[in-house]
């Protein structure tokens, strides 16, 4: 059973006006089937102005299609009147930490969704205590937001959305901004509410290393889906990666290059630790 | 620095006054600024000093943090402190050209200095002992009534938390721009006053930009969280009036008592 | 080649004299000759964006000296902005500075304040576009239509418009996707090779790093721990990872390799590379 399920979605700017100056690059949907299972933690990678983020915001009807249908939890998004629900239920984390911090300090931060909701004071404090802990940054719930490195506040972010209790977290570039370090900060913090929580996540994003842990992989350009799969089926066709304008880890690509002038490999390596075992094994 | 700046800024600690309900700490300001302009004789205004330099001393907040804060506003005072001093009526006790010193110059001079110094105080009192959020919570809480004059207490309140959020964030980001712009050879420190008011418009645009970019995120971040305005929205913090915030409330009272009888029968 | 710019003990204290008291940068000797390209690395609070401020001038060392071309540049502060001329500063995500009407005018906002003649700021500014890879079509545009990565070109055009002896760039491929990122690296190399000047490039991207510095520079905890060639700094993987930095996976992956007796070279630095040797050792074994 899908829990998001889109349906030949596109969506287009109607006039100029629309087009708020601060997405200067087009993006448009055409046509896009995407679902995600409960529970599944998917990617969605593409270059920028591929429509990945477009995508993103019509996971809770912050967007809304100008042509066929979003479903959310059987729900279609344009119910206005269930805008809420689907708000709730769907959370989505965006690219600039700095940018999604309502509160000068960070218990209050995160208690913001809840208090919208209308949900009793106890329970607020209870589930700040609980979405603080499950991204780690539960000892700095007293201090303020600015004064934290941005893979910190990021996980506030991420915190403040955990608050609201939702099925499913979307993530739009979510390390975009942030050092080596508070990228592992946040996939693993992600990776674990999906492996422990069983929350449903989605991940757009541009850096591949951080799609490798993932269950399927979905490939974006021009507004449409080219390619879904394991991250092992997509990351294998390096041709069509590079093509796309994306990267492949550079494990990948020693190894497929090697296939490629003759060497027998069964199983393209994603990281390192695969590439050194598979080499070891052939050169020793 | 830029972001060196303390005027209202909190100093988190653990002591009484930081303890205080925020609503309390705020009448409590708003009385005792009543105070310092009711105080009309030397008794009267060394009774609102004793209370101001203990509210000071019971927030345990360095002195040093004080000081920085009146920095800002020392020549406020200066020049407040030297019109009152050359303004005085009656018998000139010095004078020099058009300017005469008078008993009544001299005292409303001192006067002024001391309310002045007694307001910026009193009032780093309660920023430098409640956090922003506390205050603006506390704010919308005293607020409520006038939401029957069809006053969006609400809003007024969510607008100042978000203010008090960007502050720092925009400060900083005011301070990187200026770098970025110095780095290209931009000179904001010599030249007349319209030179250098022009000079700062290679700041000012892009801050602006950023803000307007800021909000637009921030609308955005907002609406993924479920908000709709005040309607229906519960509070994590519930605020409850303690012991302590009563006995605050009655020294306050006491020492307006004081000061009343101290105007009255001195 | 000759020393250009050389620092001599450089330290630099935040709110000196406050509890908030901060070492920044501790110590930092170093020379950077002319015409080569260094890469810098450490993690953020490292203290390496204090330093490349302190190499312009924005920020003045607590203690030591920085010498362009022996002469010190805080020895005189009038002379400060001539330094920023000679010594480009682009920062991070540096779109946000863009403030003019139209691209044109913003780019030439360093040669105006250079005090350059009409015409030679008109040449400066095409030269400069061409090196950033700007269309010329595009110079009459407002800077807050172009999308997000003409944005940054335009930017770093601004500062590459001061024809500067020593262009440093902090993080400029920062939040690009990886045809971007590849693009401006590629630009970059093409600028520096055309004006033979020194680039000093922050990043986090060891993999950048890799594809286009001479030396690198490891700042760890406000102090300069290696600053040596590509090669022997990526080599001692053990102890960047140490300092939580990485070095390129390709690296990374050879060096593992060699460790257990696959001869490679020491310190990789591109997939090329390490697939020329490895097919190299294939053939010589008839495996492939």
């Amino acid at each position: 059973m899908e829990f998001i399920k889109t349906e030949n979605l596109s969506f287009y700017y109607e006039s100029e006006e629309d087009e708020i100056q601060f997405d200067t690059v087009q993006n448009v949907l055409d046509g896009v089937c995407f679902s995600v299972k409960r529970g599944e933690f998917v990617a969605v990678i593409g270059h920028n102005g591929s429509g990945k983020s477009t995508l993103s915001k019509h996971l809770n009807a912050i967007l809304l299609p100008t042509g066929g249908k979003v479903y959310v939890d059987g729900t279609d998004t344009q119910e206005e009147d269930k805008l809420y629900d689907i708000r709730r239920k769907v959370g989505l984390v965006l690219q600039n930490p700095d940018n999604q911090l309502v509160a000068s300090i960070v218990e209050e931060d995160v208690a913001f969704g809840p208090e919208n909701m209308g949900v009793e004071p106890e329970e607020i404090r209870r589930r700040v205590d609980k979405a603080l802990k499950a991204v780690d940054m539960y000892e700095y719930r007293l201090h303020a937001p600015h004064k934290l490195s941005g893979g910190q506040k990021q996980r506030i972010a991420i915190a403040g959305i955990l608050a609201m209790e939702p099925d499913c977290i979307v993530l739009d570039e979510p390390t975009a901004m942030l050092d080596p370090k508070g990228r592992e900060e946040v996939i693993s913090a992600i990776t674990r509410l999906n492996r422990e929580q069983g929350i449903t996540v989605v991940l757009i994003t541009h850096n591949m290393e951080e799609t490798v842990d993932c269950h399927r992989v979905v490939v974006m350009d021009k507004g449409r889906i080219l390619r879904e799969g394991t991250p092992r089926e997509v990351f294998s066709q390096v041709e069509f990666i590079r093509r796309h304008r994306l990267d492949v880890p550079q494990a990948t690509e020693l190894c497929a290059k090697l296939q490629a002038s003759g060497l027998k490999i069964d199983k393209l390596p994603l990281d390192a630790k695969e590439c050194i075992d598979l080499l070891s094994e052939v050169l020793i | 620095m830029i972001r060196d700046i303390t005027l209202g800024q909190y100093f988190p600690g653990n002591g009484i006054l930081h303890r205080l309900d925020p609503r309390v700490k705020v009448l409590m300001l708003i009385s005792v600024i009543v105070l310092i302009f009711c105080t009309f004789n030397f008794f009267a205004l060394s009774v609102v000093v004793a209370l101001v330099a203990a509210s000071v001393i019971m927030s345990k907040v360095p002195l040093k943090l004080y000081l920085k804060s009146m920095k800002a506003i020392i020549i406020v005072i200066l020049i407040t402190s030297l019109l009152n001093l050359f303004y005085g009526t009656g018998e000139a006790i010095a004078q020099w050209w058009i300017f005469k010193i008078t008993q009544a110059g001299i005292r409303n001079a001192v006067f002024v200095a001391v309310r002045i110094i007694s307001l910026v105080m009193v009032s780093s009192v309660l920023t430098f002992t409640t956090s922003p959020t506390d205050l603006t919570d506390a704010l919308e809480r005293l607020m409520k009534p006038l939401g029957i004059f069809k006053v969006k207490t609400h809003e007024i309140a969510m607008m100042m938390t978000i203010a008090l959020r960007f502050v720092p964030t925009l400060l900083e980001e005011t301070d990187k721009i200026m770098s970025a712009q110095k780095a290209r050879g931009a000179d904001m420190e010599s030249g007349n006053l319209i030179k250098r008011i022009k000079a700062l418009v290679p700041i000012l645009i892009p801050l602006f930009v950023s803000a307007f970019r800021r909000a637009y995120d921030l609308a955005m971040a907002m609406e993924c969280r479920c908000y709709q305005g005040g309607k229906g929205r519960t509070r994590m913090k519930q605020l409850r009036m303690h012991g302590r915030d009563f006995a605050a409330v009655a020294v306050v009272a006491a020492v307006l008592a004081g000061v009343i009888l101290c105007n009255i029968f001195l | 080649m000759s020393t250009l710019l050389r620092c001599d003990n450089l330290c630099f204290t935040y709110g000196k004299g406050t509890p908030f008291e901060k070492d920044a940068v501790k110590n930092v000797s170093l020379d950077i000759r002319k015409g080569e390209v260094i890469g810098v690395i450490g993690h953020t609070g490292s203290g390496k964006s204090t330093l490349m401020q302190m190499l312009n001038g924005l920020i003045k060392p607590t203690s030591g000296a920085v010498y362009l071309e022996d002469a010190d540049i805080n020895a005189d502060k009038s002379k400060l902005r001539d330094v920023r001329f000679r010594v480009g500063l682009v920062f991070q995500y540096p779109e946000n500075q863009l403030f003019e009407e139209t691209v044109r005018k913003d780019i030439s906002f360093g040669p105006r304040n250079m005090g350059l003649p009409e015409d030679a700021i008109k040449e400066r500014v095409k030269r400069a576009a061409e090196f950033a890879g700007l269309k010329s079509e595009l110079l009459d545009r407002s800077p807050f239509d172009l999308s997000g990565g003409e944005k940054r070109r335009a930017a770093i055009a601004g500062v590459i418009a001061m024809d500067p002896e020593i262009l440093i760039l902090d993080e400029p491929t920062a939040g690009l996707d990886p045809m971007g990122r590849d693009v401006l690296l590629s630009q970059i190399e093409a600028y520096h090779n055309a004006r033979n000047n020194t680039v000093l490039l922050v990043s986090h991207s060891m993999e950048d790093i890799a594809s286009i510095a001479d030396r690198v520079l490891v700042m760890n905890k406000g102090e300069c721990v290696m600053f040596d060639t590509t090669q022997s700094v990526f080599s001692r993987s053990a102890e960047l990872e140490a300092m939580g930095l990485r070095v390129p996976q390709i690296t990374k992956i050879t060096t593992e390799l060699r460790k257990r007796g696959v001869p490679l070279s020491e310190g990789i630095l591109t997939v090329e590379q390490a697939f020329d040797e490895i097919r190299a050792i294939l053939k010589k074994e008839g495996r492939i």
